[in-house]
């Protein structure tokens, strides 16, 4: 019993993460009908511009978590609004338009070119580098499962931005602009929205909440290398899928479920471990072949 | 080739520059030309038609007007200001609000939020005297303000969809087929709806598929025909014009 229920917390601290990662997949869907596959780079930046700042840290103040970790935040965050703003300005925006291939296409060239370029040019990113923990590693024993507090700072850290995103796009004007953008662009641009504004925002937003994951990437495992973007990435896509693609709250919800999937795969099928990177996508083919909308998706159809 | 269109003849503020000036607009969709230069004049004040049948080109024109699409040549000038090249956002700010063809209410989206975004522009504090005002030009609307669009019948989307744009507060209004669809109840209702925004100073371009009724409330209307004006004038001279009682009254 402790068993599942120590399961059960690693999947919802995986699950955090992939949420995180799915919900800028989501989002930019839900605007412009792309699958950005190079989400997945954005996320794996942020966990690289966190560790560039800690290493610029002075030494006395890199032991300091409490200024540490939010200053490896922030520019975990920067990093990798930057790159998503930028993709989509130099990437994507000159697509506008174009037949849905295009973009696609160019979306997995642009994730091929940034893992080569980190890869090349970061010092030392030709294998696995080291990232700080962040945190103190103490945990708490509730009903039997120890809980590290990190854990507990991951997944807190992960809903407040969820709840916090949820709460811009329901209620504040720009998140009301975004929805509108999402039902009808040209409608949207009648209202006297900046389409292209609001798209930037989008990027930007998916951007924060990739950046956040990075580093929180980071911090668990204690090494990040340029590859951490493919498998993550890949996984919160299933999870955007699992949720309804364009669904805010599905992507969260499909974030958790993912993360408790794998996290109990690996528990308890026989030679789980092995298989921990397989079972996501066993989900994706489900999804397809079952209910294609996703858990909290409409039909295509009702969308347009 | 330009087609003998008579300037428009005097009427309400005739004596400045009209409101609207659209000159020899071409637009193009790829090689398919739906527009084929047309000119015509909208006066500040007036209720200026465009009718026509399907595929003439009255929705092309008024979505060139609104910057969603991007004219091939020609001009159109707003307040003596060309505004051709402008996104379709700031064609908003300008003072042109647009009502589109299919109404295009945000189904899934509340009837206050719907509003709410019609004044997404706005920056003053009187949106909400505006919203109220829409309820009361709209009972249905105000009664039914925390539902999703989506679920009002075609009449009362339209009465949204005519209220969401009168939210931006504009100079002039685009109305893109507001009665098609419609019961004839409803259509009157619409109408009587137009006429009572003239009378409250907004100056409307209609854009109808019912002749009948446009030209009857219009100071101005125009006959578009494959993409061309091919007869202009008052609303109830082009009435009782013999070839427009033909072709878009039903009569033989």
């Amino acid at each position: 019993m402790s068993q599942l229920l120590q399961q059960l917390v690693n999947g919802l601290v995986l699950g955090a993460t992939y949420g995180l990662i799915a919900l800028g997949y989501t989002m930019v869907y839900g605007i412009i009908q792309l699958i950005n596959f190079a989400h997945g780079e954005i996320y794996m930046l942020g966990a690289f511009g966190g560790l560039t700042m800690w290493k610029a840290l002075p030494t006395g103040l890199q032991t300091k978590n409490y200024i540490a970790l939010p200053l490896v935040l922030l520019a975990g965050i920067v990093t990798s609004t930057v790159v998503a703003v930028l993709m989509e300005r130099w990437a994507y925006r000159p697509l506008r338009g174009a037949p849905r291939l295009a973009p696609l296409i160019t979306a997995i060239g642009v994730s091929v070119f940034l893992q080569e370029a980190v890869r090349v040019f970061y010092p030392g990113a030709k294998g696995p580098l080291a990232f700080p923990a962040l945190f103190t590693g103490k945990s708490i024993t509730i009903g039997g499962v120890e809980v590290k507090y990190l854990s507990i700072f991951v997944v807190a850290l992960a809903v407040a931005l969820m709840i916090a995103l949820q709460a811009f796009v329901r209620t504040s004007s720009t998140g009301r602009a975004m929805r509108a953008t999402a039902q009808d662009p040209d409608t949207a641009a009648l209202m006297g929205i900046d389409i292209n504004r609001i798209i930037v925002i989008t990027f930007a937003l998916g951007g924060v909440l990739a950046g956040v994951a990075g580093v929180l990437t980071g911090m668990q495992y204690g090494a990040i290398d340029v590859h951490i973007g493919y498998i993550a990435g890949l996984k919160a896509f299933t999870a955007a899928v699992l949720g309804g693609i364009g669904n805010i709250t599905g992507a969260m919800l499909g974030g958790f479920l993912i993360g408790i999937i794998e996290a109990l795969g690996t528990q308890y099928l026989p030679q789980g471990s092995a298989y921990k990177d397989a079972y996501a996508f066993v989900v994706l083919i489900l999804v397809l072949v079952f209910r294609p909308t996703g858990l909290l998706g409409e039909s295509v159809a009702a969308r347009a | 080739m330009s087609d003998p269109v008579a300037a428009p003849p005097p009427a309400a503020g005739a004596d400045e520059q009209p409101m609207l000036q659209v000159r020899d607009l071409r637009v193009s969709y790829g090689a398919i030309e739906a527009v084929k230069g047309i000119t015509f004049d909208v006066h500040r004040g007036q209720v200026v038609t465009l009718i026509g049948g399907n595929g003439a080109g009255k929705t092309t024109t008024l979505r060139t007007i609104s910057g969603l699409l991007r004219a091939a040549s020609g001009q159109v000038i707003f307040e003596g200001e060309r505004i051709d090249r402008r996104p379709g956002h700031l064609i908003l700010r300008k003072g042109i609000a647009q009502s589109p063809e299919g109404r295009r209410i945000f189904a899934q989206m509340t009837i206050r939020e719907n509003l709410e975004l019609g004044a997404f522009s706005r920056k003053d504090d009187g949106v909400e005297a505006d919203i109220d005002h829409v309820y009361e030009l709209f009972p249905v609307l105000g009664e039914r303000r925390t539902q999703k669009a989506g679920t009002l019948s075609g009449g009362e989307q339209q009465m949204l969809a005519m209220g969401r744009a009168m939210m931006s507060r504009p100079r002039l209004l685009l109305l893109d087929e507001p009665s098609m669809g419609l019961s004839p109840i409803m259509m009157r209702k619409i109408f009587s709806t137009v006429r009572e925004l003239r009378s409250t100073g907004t100056t409307i371009l209609l854009v109808e598929q019912n002749a009948q009724a446009a030209l009857s409330l219009a100071d101005q209307g125009y006959v578009i025909e494959t993409g061309k004006i091919v007869l202009s004038g008052p609303g109830r001279q082009l009435l009782d014009d013999e070839g427009v009682r033909k072709a878009y009254l039903g009569e033989d």
